[in-house]
């Protein structure tokens, strides 16, 4: 049984005169202990799609339709207090900026205890103790003495640790990061990475990780999902998507990569930009532009067939798709 | 590509003599003001952002400078545009000094020179058309230039970059990001410079429109001949972009060699952590250096090398003994005493 599957979920805006759709039926599932990597550009989805999961979001964004069933339980629609005890609990989030995650005004220990105390019964000691664990686990050099620092004590680095520990204080099933290393330099997103990707793979915690950097998600995921104007485009296992993408979107964002290109030669790009929430044309999303983009593009919205591994929604895959099974009936 | 190494190799367009910069912590007396053993003592503290760094640009070249926060490199780049003043050292632009200079006489020098800042939402006036944020530097440094010229002059510049000039009525607000930078890149393209210096230019964009920013600098470097000074912490985009790199770390060069040479052979321990640190697309196994710690503050700088604390080659000579870059056999200038004494780990 998967650990979270996510089924036609709708996420809306209510706008002034207007309501768009910022997640257009997302189904996805999540295995315990697997690892799922959510890429796309600003504006695709990504993050809303996090929110969504931890029922965070608020107004002017609901959940339209869907649902999401996590250890066996709907919780797309759940109010406030009937998720406290999974939130944080069973599914914890990390954000990109530790310094917005962690309050200034308390203690690293203080922030730590709160968190036990809230879900567990426990004494204080008890809980320092639990915290210095956990901290101990993310290499935090000398866990005794961070217990009484306050957040703007620490680098950044140190403190997207803490906030690793924090998520994993109570032994989650799953853990949502949200482009958790974004605001790191890149050595030190290579340390954190590597601790999440342990951390993870020793506690058999799943992971879904938020990112736009399709390096990051190469080196941590099993499989990936590509967002584009709210929709799933592909989706697979990660090394096929990364190998052998079949959306002309993805292809297009691999191909755009510097490293893609020899040196001071023309990047491949893709010209334009997405679409906003308030403009999604009819069709297919990406037909604008797309250089396969046909008629029938335009027109109509391109359903999700399995194709060389992958699940991807484009007309252009959709005909090959159906020419290989006639060759194959033939 | 031949030729034009060639070309630049005598024409050296900037060159940074010893640069030093540092930002004072405490600035009036009671901020010095320390008690000390029963005694009050005045201490003052600084920000050495960036210590002795010396470096030539070519005429025609893409140096790029790398690093990660806090090494200096922006810092560089304002000191290079006269937007700070060095605490040390020299500047000489065209073979003249220009970190003296007041801002009257450095007025022509601006013509010559751009800047490039990386986020476009900031440095574009909200409240001024295209039209006349692009205008506005044509007519300040071309006082008899007449309007129909000016508009003519922001019409091929728009046209150049990719931006409708039908556009130029609009307010930066109606504009994407790329659209945005691409107005800014116009802009610093309008007074025809001969060196740009770009802060960080991509770091604000979607991949799919770095990649359409990245070609219009490309291309306006093969058609105008411009000279960039180019400060990222992507490498991908140094490999990409760069025919020279230079990598500070606390303020000081470490490594400075050609892009191929630096991608292919680092040899400063730094620089090699740095580049295994990049995530790799197509490689499943990450085999990256893990450094010790991390950057220490650039308010103590200790004595030795900077990098000293963190390196697993560090020996006595290096926690004492600052060291000087030093030119390989390849043409690589690396300042690492373990490099020169050939014993270096790993």
């Amino acid at each position: 049984m998967s650990l979270l599957s996510v089924r036609d979920l709708t996420v809306k805006f209510a706008m002034r005169d207007q309501t768009v759709t910022a997640l257009d039926q997302i189904s996805f599932d999540l295995g315990k202990g697997e690892r799922l990597g959510i890429v796309g550009e600003s504006g695709a989805g990504k993050s809303i799609t996090g929110f969504a999961l931890m029922n965070l979001l608020s107004r002017p964004g609901f959940i339209d339709s869907g649902s999401i069933n996590f250890e066996g339980r709907e919780i797309a629609g759940l109010s406030d207090k009937e998720m406290r005890p999974i939130r944080g609990n069973r599914m914890a989030m990390i954000f990109q900026d530790p310094m917005v995650t962690l309050n200034p005004v308390l203690t690293i220990g203080q922030q730590m205890v709160e968190t036990l105390q809230a879900h567990r019964k426990l004494s204080k000691a008890d809980a320092e103790q639990i915290s210095i664990m956990k901290l101990r686990e993310v290499y935090i050099p000398s866990p005794e003495d961070r217990l009484g620092q306050y957040p703007h004590e620490l680098s950044g680095g140190m403190r997207q640790r803490i906030v690793i520990a924090m998520a994993l204080l109570l032994e989650p099933e799953l853990i949502i990061a949200d482009e958790p290393t974004t605001a790191l330099d890149v050595t030190i997103q290579a340390d954190i990475m590597e601790l999440l990707l342990e951390l993870c793979t020793s506690n058999m915690v799943g992971l879904i990780l938020i990112t736009h950097d399709l390096g990051v998600v190469s080196q941590m995921t099993e499989r990936t999902l590509v967002m584009y104007a709210g929709r799933i485009i592909e989706a697979g296992k990660t090394r096929e998507i990364i190998n052998d993408p079949q959306h002309p979107y993805t292809q297009g964002l691999i191909n755009a990569l510097p490293q893609q290109t020899l040196p001071g030669q023309r990047l491949k790009q893709i010209p334009g930009n997405m679409p906003g929430l308030t403009a999604i044309p009819d069709g297919c999303p990406f037909a604008p532009r797309c250089q396969y983009a046909i008629d029938n593009c335009r027109r109509t919205r391109p359903e999700t067939v399995s194709y060389a591994n992958v699940e991807v929604a484009c007309h252009e895959v959709n005909r090959l798709h159906n020419t290989v099974l006639e060759d194959q009936s033939a | 590509m031949k030729d034009i190494v060639n070309e630049t190799a005598q024409d050296t367009i900037l060159e940074l003599k010893n640069l030093e910069k540092r930002f004072e912590l405490d600035k009036g007396f009671l901020e010095k003001l320390r008690f000390k053993n029963g005694k009050f003592t005045t201490e003052e503290r600084a920000v050495h952002a960036v210590n002795n760094v010396s470096l030539e640009v070519k005429r025609g070249e893409a140096l790029c400078v790398v690093g990660e926060s806090g090494c200096g490199k922006s810092t560089v780049a304002r000191l290079v545009a006269g937007l700070l003043d060095p605490s040390g050292g020299e500047i000489h632009y065209d073979g003249t000094r220009i970190d003296n200079k007041s801002r009257r006489e450095l007025m022509s020098m601006r013509k010559k020179m751009q800047m490039i800042f990386q986020n476009p939402y900031a440095s574009l006036n909200p409240r001024m058309t295209i039209q006349q944020a692009l205008e506005e530097p044509v007519r300040y440094h071309n006082p008899g230039m007449s309007r129909s010229d000016v508009r003519a002059k922001v019409a091929e510049v728009m046209q150049s970059v990719g931006v409708d000039p039908t556009w130029a009525s609009r307010y930066p607000h109606e504009f994407s990001g790329g659209q945005r930078q691409r107005i800014a890149i116009a802009r610093a393209l309008t007074v025809d410079p001969e060196f740009i210096i770009a802060d960080e230019p991509i770091s604000a964009l979607d991949v799919s429109i770095q990649a359409q920013v990245l070609n219009l600098m490309l291309e306006a470097k093969d058609e105008r001949g411009l000279t960039y000074l180019f400060i990222t912490h992507d490498l991908s985009v140094v490999q990409h972009f760069g025919t020279r790199v230079v990598v500070l770390y606390l303020g000081s060069v470490c490594e400075l060699s050609d892009t191929a040479t630096l991608f292919n052979n680092p040899k400063h321990p730094y620089t090699k952590a740095l580049l295994s640190a990049v995530p790799q697309l197509k490689d499943d196994k990450p085999n990256h250096i893990r450094l010790k710690g991390e950057i220490p503050t650039p308010i103590n700088l200790p004595t030795g090398c900077p990098f000293a604390s963190r390196c697993a080659s560090a020996d006595n000579r290096c926690l004492s003994e600052k060291p000087r870059p030093l030119a390989q056999p390849d043409g690589a200038m690396v300042a690492c005493h373990a490099v020169e004494e050939g014993r270096q780990t790993g």
